[in-house]
């Protein structure tokens, strides 16, 4: 690997964890969409930070461009506040005036300076490294990875000093401010520093993508985990590998990196989409499956138990006599079977000792829907998970 | 109850849209009482606790707890909200929950530690919650929720607790759960407020009644005033021809 390669990869990985922990928050305050707002509104902003300070370089640049950030969020807000339209039409009518705005000011009066259009909206990582940053004439790095470097920084340490607000106040905003954790400040606290990240990014990525990075790896955690920790680690994970492993396929396909990013964001998250162990679409098609497998047993069995005559027990009639739902019967008899809920002998059925236990237990939870009795059934039987 | 005053209410005022949903609320609670608020849909009965507790921002009116504004005195105060309120597929587990109740002590920054833990732990047995402690939240029915909300302000340890609904969805046997927890609380010394639906068991689960209609329709023991009078104001018909049809 050459050197910018290596620059590459790193800003790539900067951008994708910077991006990955406001991601996770904002999904779970169901604001995907505002990242794809501020993405795009965030272009007035940059150009009339680029028409004061006459100079693409300036740090005033992302200051301005995160201030229209804030601006989008609060004119959304105040927007759906009046309560004429909802939130996701707010959303669409904001951001792109908001965006026109900034196309018609770079059409009106800077075309004859390096800001354009596609630039904005797609970014190009493999010139990240050729725009250096001097310290004192020396040269320390890709100016980009500086940016970011900094914005995780600072991202990484308002997570640690305030991740039990943000924790408290994105799950519950009315004990967050009886607590006196001011849900305003937390808001706008996250928006400030999604919109200051989005604005980092978009140079690297372009306006679109970012939108990838924040949201795909946090929902593609939210599929793995039930703990806010893990579901932050596993975002920036993801983000990461994404980042890495999308750089290579560019490679190899001689293709954009910010595209190939975004397609590995999108390859991760349907391949966890489908197999994640519990919240995946193959998991819980086999949970349904076995729901109706076990809800045939359950039938089976309280046959079982309200019929002594030998006629009805014969395995001949079960077969013949009980509604199997699309289940094959042999299906059914096996698994009681294998769990020593039944006898056969000369076939005829019979219920072992187990097996009029558990029918027990099981009426009485389906009468009286009470979980203290079926808490150790719960390991072995979906039917019981709730 | 003792003679000390709770909670104190004056010329409280809520708009919505500058529509008033709470017109000119005077209110006092003497400490010690559990006390249900009662009135038809839209009557402002959430409305009345989220502005005592500074969630909605009143556009008239003040409130006291034990004498002093309640930003100074959030700490004698536990809120259990709406179960509907939150995302209960947010990633958590019961436990979690509960702790986030010691957040308020512990104020900004500050982490909660064994203490805090350990706090929760014994919130969560007194509702009879200890085995679902890592359980996630999601995976609990109606019932169980309620009690991690219970659990999550008992864990608070405030002098003054407001309850949104907490019967709301659940069995009997949670309700009759939650109601002793309450009576047990009333007994130390605390003040209960509970928002509640149903007027039949208002005699037996609460001592003091507020009944309310955009306007305060009447306040005092249940014993004095709980009666067809009020019970006409507030729902605007004649409640126990009603029932009795």
């Amino acid at each position: 690997m050459s050197n910018p390669q290596i620059e590459i990869q790193l800003i790539a990985a900067v951008v994708a964890v910077a991006c990955a922990i406001p991601g996770v928050f904002l999904v779970l305050r169901k604001m995907a969409l505002i990242s794809d707002a501020i993405s795009h509104s965030i272009l007035p902003g940059l150009v009339l930070g680029f028409f004061i300070t006459q100079d693409l370089n300036s740090p005033l640049l992302i200051i301005f461009a995160a201030f229209t950030g804030i601006i989008t969020v609060v004119l959304v807000e105040w927007i759906q506040k009046t309560g004429l339209v909802k939130e996701d039409t707010a959303i669409g009518l904001v951001f792109p005036a908001l965006f026109s705005i900034g196309v018609i000011l770079i059409a009106k009066n800077a075309n004859d300076v390096h800001l354009d259009v596609d630039a904005v909206l797609l970014g190009e990582l493999a010139f990240a490294p050729f725009d250096r940053l001097m310290m004192s004439g020396v040269d320390v790095g890709p100016k980009s990875l500086w940016v970011m470097g900094v914005i995780l920084v600072i991202t990484v340490a308002l997570l640690l000093l305030f991740f039990k607000e943000l924790k408290v106040s994105t799950f519950d905003v009315g004990l967050s401010s009886a607590l006196g954790f001011s849900p305003v400040i937390l808001h706008y606290g996250l928006m400030s520093i999604s919109s200051i990240t989005v604005v980092g990014a978009f140079e690297a990525v372009g306006a679109i993508l970012v939108v990838a990075l924040m949201i795909a790896p946090a929902a593609t955690s939210y599929l793995l985990t039930s703990d806010l920790k893990k579901m932050l680690l596993l975002s920036v994970l993801f983000g990461v590998f994404s980042a890495i492993s999308g750089y290579w396929l560019a490679h190899w396909l001689d293709a954009s990196i910010a595209g190939s990013i975004s397609t590995m964001l999108g390859l991760v998250f349907l391949i966890v989409y489908l197999f994640a162990p519990k919240k995946g679409l193959i998991a819980v098609m086999y949970r349904q499956k076995q729901q109706r497998i076990e809800v045939s047993l359950l039938t089976f069995l309280l046959h079982l138990n309200n019929h002594t005559e030998e006629e009805e027990r014969h395995i001949n009639h079960l077969r013949e006599h009980i509604n199997w739902q699309k289940i094959r019967a042999k299906s059914v008899v096996d698994l009681a079977e294998k769990n020593n809920l039944i006898s056969i002998d000369n076939q005829l059925v019979s219920l072992t000792e187990k097996g009029s236990n558990f029918t027990n237990i099981a009426l009485e939870y389906i009468i009286t829907n009470k979980d203290e009795n079926i808490e150790h059934l719960k390991d072995d039987f979906f039917l019981f998970r709730g | 109850m003792s003679d000390k005053i709770a909670i104190q209410v004056d010329d409280l005022t809520v708009a919505y849209n500058y529509k008033p949903v709470l017109w000119d609320i005077d209110l006092v609670v003497p400490e010690a009482v559990l006390m249900a608020i009662v009135g038809p849909n839209g009557a402002g009965k959430s409305t009345l606790i989220k502005s005592i507790l500074g969630i909605i921002d009143p556009i008239a009116g003040s409130v006291s707890i034990y004498g002093k504004p309640y930003k100074k005195q959030r700490q004698l105060v536990a809120y259990v909200p709406q179960k509907g309120s939150v995302d209960w597929d947010f990633p958590t587990t019961a436990l979690d929950v509960v702790m986030m109740g010691t957040y308020g002590s512990l104020g900004w920054i500050k982490r909660p530690g064994k203490k805090e833990k350990k706090a929760s732990l014994e919130a969560l047995e007194k509702v009879g919650m200890l085995s679902f402690k890592s359980r996630q939240i999601s995976q609990l029915s109606g019932g169980q929720q309620q009690r991690v909300f219970l659990a999550r302000a008992l864990v608070q340890n405030a002098s003054i607790y407001f309850m949104d609904e907490p019967f709301q969805g659940v069995d009997a046997t949670t309700e009759i759960a939650i109601i002793n927890i309450l009576k047990e609380l009333r007994k130390a010394g605390k003040t209960v407020v509970v928002v509640h639906h149903d007027l039949q068991t208002v005699p037996e689960y609460f001592d003091w009644v507020t009944f309310l209609n955009v306007k305060k329709i009447a306040t005092g023991p249940v014993k004095d005033i709980f009666n067809d009078d009020n019970l006409t104001k507030t729902y605007g018909i004649n409640y126990k021809v009603a029932v009795n049809k």
